[in-house]
């Protein structure tokens, strides 16, 4: 059975499209045939993360409308044959996605996918409501600070009421705690949140803590997932979050400051 | 005990009270989100009932919606002014 992940947060800002991206890369490099779509018609950005912003012919929107078909639009990654990208529109139209039309893709796109991520905009109106209304299950992108933690409270009542799950009376979105940007060092100064802090107030599972990293911003600069770079941090907390998602046990890394040299000889431990 | 904790300042973190506010705010929004949507309209029409009697204010009346596992409550609260004027 094919599953519907949505990358959502409320916030912008905090990493949905890095995330979506790697996650989606992710996936498909563990064998799994992956979409993964855009869905904020008006602001498109996955594909400019996935390197494939030259390759664009059709889009989202041109596949609801019956313009091209789902084939034309999907772009296959460059570096994952089992990795596919559905990019949205630059229309200004606010309601050129619809509810049926949205539907109808992913139904078409389940036949043949085994994951579909869905890259949420940022806010909780049309877009970002049609990407978490199909989940199966919720990555819930937090930053830890204070207005990101609230969006993201706010996003979890939005998936446990307005969803198709929800109003379907079927089981429930799996929701999964994503905190990224964590800074080990500011936590220990009391500068702030802990990985601990944002579990107790959104008592969400906890699927992964991607550290603040340099990587990311390489790896937008060029456009290749951060994931793909394993020798990273951030690429590596990726690939965690991707295992443990698919059931693996792995011990939560990244959550505890890296010593250097003046750390080794005066730290306590 | 590491060297360089005793160079530290104590004070209350800025985490600290950043997870305290957090805490109030998420309890209060999530107890608002289990409300019945009729709510406010209800508060506003039975104020509008009410002031056809008595002279309160617009809030002296508070509409309270509780949830437990085996009952909900609709807790009604209204502050009747200490001389009461009828109005005609």
């Amino acid at each position: 059975m094919a599953r519907v992940i949505v990358v959502t947060s409320g916030k912008g800002g905090v990493g949905k499209t890095t995330t979506s991206a790697a996650i989606a890369m992710g996936l498909a490099k563990r064998g799994h045939k992956t979409a993964v779509i855009d869905f904020d018609v008006g602001l498109r950005n996955l594909d400019l993360i996935m390197g494939c912003e030259r390759r664009v012919v059709y889009d989202f929107v041109n596949v609801i409308n019956g313009e091209a078909s789902l084939n034309q639009a999907l772009i296959r990654d460059k570096n994952c044959n089992l990795l596919y990208i559905l990019p949205a529109s630059q229309t200004r139209d606010k309601d050129a996605l619809s509810q049926e039309g949205v539907g109808k893709i992913l139904d078409e796109l389940k036949k043949d996918f085994k994951y579909i991520v869905c890259d949420s905009p940022a806010g909780i109106e049309k877009g970002a409501h049609l990407a978490m209304y199909f989940a199966d299950d919720a990555f819930i992108v937090t930053n830890p600070e204070v207005s990101s933690v609230r969006d993201s409270d706010r996003m979890l009542g939005i998936l446990s009421s307005k969803s198709r799950r929800a109003e379907q009376n079927e089981e429930p979105i799996k929701e999964y705690l994503l905190l990224s940007r964590y800074a080990p060092d500011r936590v220990k100064l009391g500068e702030m949140l802990s990985v601990n802090d944002v579990q107790e107030i959104l008592s969400l599972h906890l699927l992964g803590v991607i550290p603040e990293s340099k990587s990311v911003l390489t790896a937008s600069n060029s456009g290749v997932p951060v994931i793909l770079d394993e020798k990273s941090d951030a690429g590596q907390a990726y690939a965690d979050i991707v295992a443990r998602y698919l059931g693996e046990e792995k011990p939560h890394r990244f959550i505890d400051e890296k010593k250097g040299l003046f750390g080794k000889l005066f730290g306590s431990k | 005990m590491s060297l360089l904790d005793y160079f530290k300042i104590s004070k209350a973190s800025s985490a600290s009270l950043a997870k305290e506010r957090l805490q109030i705010l998420v309890a209060h929004e999530r107890s608002s989100r289990n409300q019945p949507s009729y709510l406010p309209q209800l508060q506003k029409e039975l104020l509008e009932v009410i002031r056809k009697y008595i002279n309160v204010e617009q809030d002296a009346i508070s509409v309270n919606f509780e949830q437990n596992d085996t009952q909900e409550t609709l807790e009604l609260n209204i502050v009747l002014p200490d001389h009461p004027t009828k109005i005609s």
